[in-house]
């Protein structure tokens, strides 16, 4: 039986050995952690056109290295953060609302999406290339098990869909995921219309048992209702975030 | 303390490696197996054997928490206060997992997104913590680590068997999400019911195009099955392990 200073002096030796040793790991490795998470980032937002840059550049985003991501993200998208009445917000203010570097990439939705609507900060990509403009905007909703988010890609007209990303905190795979994981349902998004001819807001519908109207409703996935649900209700709520935003460009 | 620690190193002497050395490598993976004999590790087997790829690194990181676990806990068995051991072996494995997702984190990131939570629940794994009571605390360090390995192993073994079955008639791929990955049966190409094709966009060829994937064997219940089979499998063969009581 082991005394209660022998105990204490064991625990406080073994806590900080292990402290240490830790911090240090995570040292070495930050450097090179944050910079993946950066890609990570950029990737997703690079998905959303990547109809386009298959084109551009032949290319897959998901096969394009860590070093052509930056570059392409560098030297073509132009970063903004707007608030809620379309205006663009100053970096020193993102940071002042918890975004660590002021980027609109920087901006972290989760904590966006827990504030009062009307205070919320809304990231903008603009991906600018031999005359080829695309908006890149975020959306964030709720799946089955989990949060939901992605990245729509409007063309330049702001009323035609070029493209999406999904992602996912803990949806089923081979169900929900698959918002993310088939290549083929983002496919479906492309072309379809956020507008109607007349200019009513409509966004897009995802549509169990098969699309009903071409222009603004895709498949959904069997099995997957809920997700899907999801899916529309962000569409639906995030796009019309930005609607005082697209009001001023189309001026 | 110190004391303790080079007196442990003294007595480890040469690193044999005999008929037990042996025997703790390979009972694991068959006869003491730890999710089809003891049972345990069981929720991590049901979560992650969706896909092949995943499976493989979990197995790798679970190797070597158990092993590095049971050598730190062995080697610190004399001077580990038995009132606050259990304490002491959760900071051990705790941080070898936080090394583990460090690690990751710097050198594959998107198998860090894919697998986060369940490397943080490596900590919860009663396989590692089995192990630390039921050997590492009464063994030599050698020993200990030999008998991680094997856990490790013996839990992987089942890990990836479970998962070669998931992927390939849950999704029709193998190594999806590796660079390897590759389509092996059921339809190649986009079909207007797209959600029936999950690896639409590789170029190698499929065999069986008939086949439509198992929405099954994505969830959860899939492996409960499989993993069951397995254990009525090996029951059948080894009557040994069958519990009498």
């Amino acid at each position: 039986m082991h005394s209660t200073a022998y105990i204490i002096k064991f625990i406080v030796i073994l806590t900080g050995t292990v402290a240490l040793g830790l911090t240090g790991l995570r040292e070495v490795t930050k450097g090179a952690a944050d910079r993946n998470e950066a890609v990570f980032n950029k990737k997703a937002i690079l998905k959303s056109i990547s109809s386009h840059l298959q084109e551009d550049m032949n290319m897959k985003v998901k096969d394009m290295s860590d070093e052509e991501v930056i570059d392409i993200f560098d030297s073509r998208v132009k970063q903004y953060v707007l608030d809620m009445d379309g205006n663009a917000v100053d970096e020193a203010a993102v940071v002042a609302a918890g975004h660590k570097g002021g980027k609109a990439e920087n901006v972290d939705m989760a904590k966006e999406k827990k504030k009062d609507e009307a205070d919320r900060l809304l990231p903008l990509f603009v991906y600018e290339k031999d005359g080829n403009t695309f908006y890149i905007i975020s959306v964030r909703g709720n799946g089955l098990w989990d949060e939901i988010w992605g990245c729509v890609a409007l063309k330049e007209d702001l009323r035609t869909v070029a493209g999406v990303s999904f992602d996912h905190k803990a949806e089923t795979p081979g169900l929900g995921a698959e918002i993310k994981d088939n290549p083929a349902f983002p496919k479906t998004f492309e072309g379809k219309k956020i507008y109607g001819d007349d200019g009513t807001y409509t966004s897009i519908v995802v549509r169990k048992g098969g699309a009903r109207d071409q222009t603004f409703e895709v498949d959904g996935i069997s099995g997957a209702t809920v997700t899907c649900d999801g899916v529309t209700e962000m569409m639906q709520r995030g796009v019309k975030y930005y609607e005082p935003y697209f009001a001023t460009i189309k001026k | 303390m110190a004391e303790t620690l080079v007196q442990d190193v003294e007595k480890k002497g040469t690193f044999e490696f005999g008929k037990k050395e042996r025997k703790l490598l390979t009972d694991p993976l068959n006869e003491n197996n730890p999710i089809t004999v003891q049972v345990l590790g069981i929720c991590s087997a049901l979560a992650v054997t969706t896909l092949v790829f995943p499976s493989v690194v979990m197995a790798i990181a679970v190797v070597f928490v158990c092993a590095f676990a049971n050598l730190f806990t062995s080697l610190l068995r004399n001077a580990i206060p038995k009132q606050v051991r259990m304490i002491v072996q959760l900071v051990i494995i705790a941080s070898l997992v936080t090394i583990v997702e460090l690690v990751l984190k710097a050198f594959n990131y998107e198998v860090y997104k894919q697998l986060s939570v369940f490397i943080g629940l490596i900590i919860t794994n009663c396989i590692v913590m089995g192990r630390l009571e039921a050997f590492a605390m009464a063994n030599k360090p050698w020993q200990s680590f030999l008998d991680g390995v094997g856990n490790g192993l013996g839990y992987g073994a089942i890990l990836i068997g479970v998962a070669l079955i998931r992927e390939i008639f849950g999704k029709g791929t193998l190594f999806a999400g590796s660079p390897i990955q590759m389509n092996l049966i059921g339809a190649n190409n986009v079909s207007t019911q797209y959600w029936i094709n999950t690896a639409a966009e590789s170029g190698i060829g499929t065999f069986f195009s008939w086949y439509s994937n198992n929405n099954l064997m994505v969830l959860p219940a899939a492996a409960m099955f499989i993993i069951g089979i397995m254990i009525w499998w090996q029951r059948s063969k080894y009557p040994q392990l069958v519990d009498v009581s």
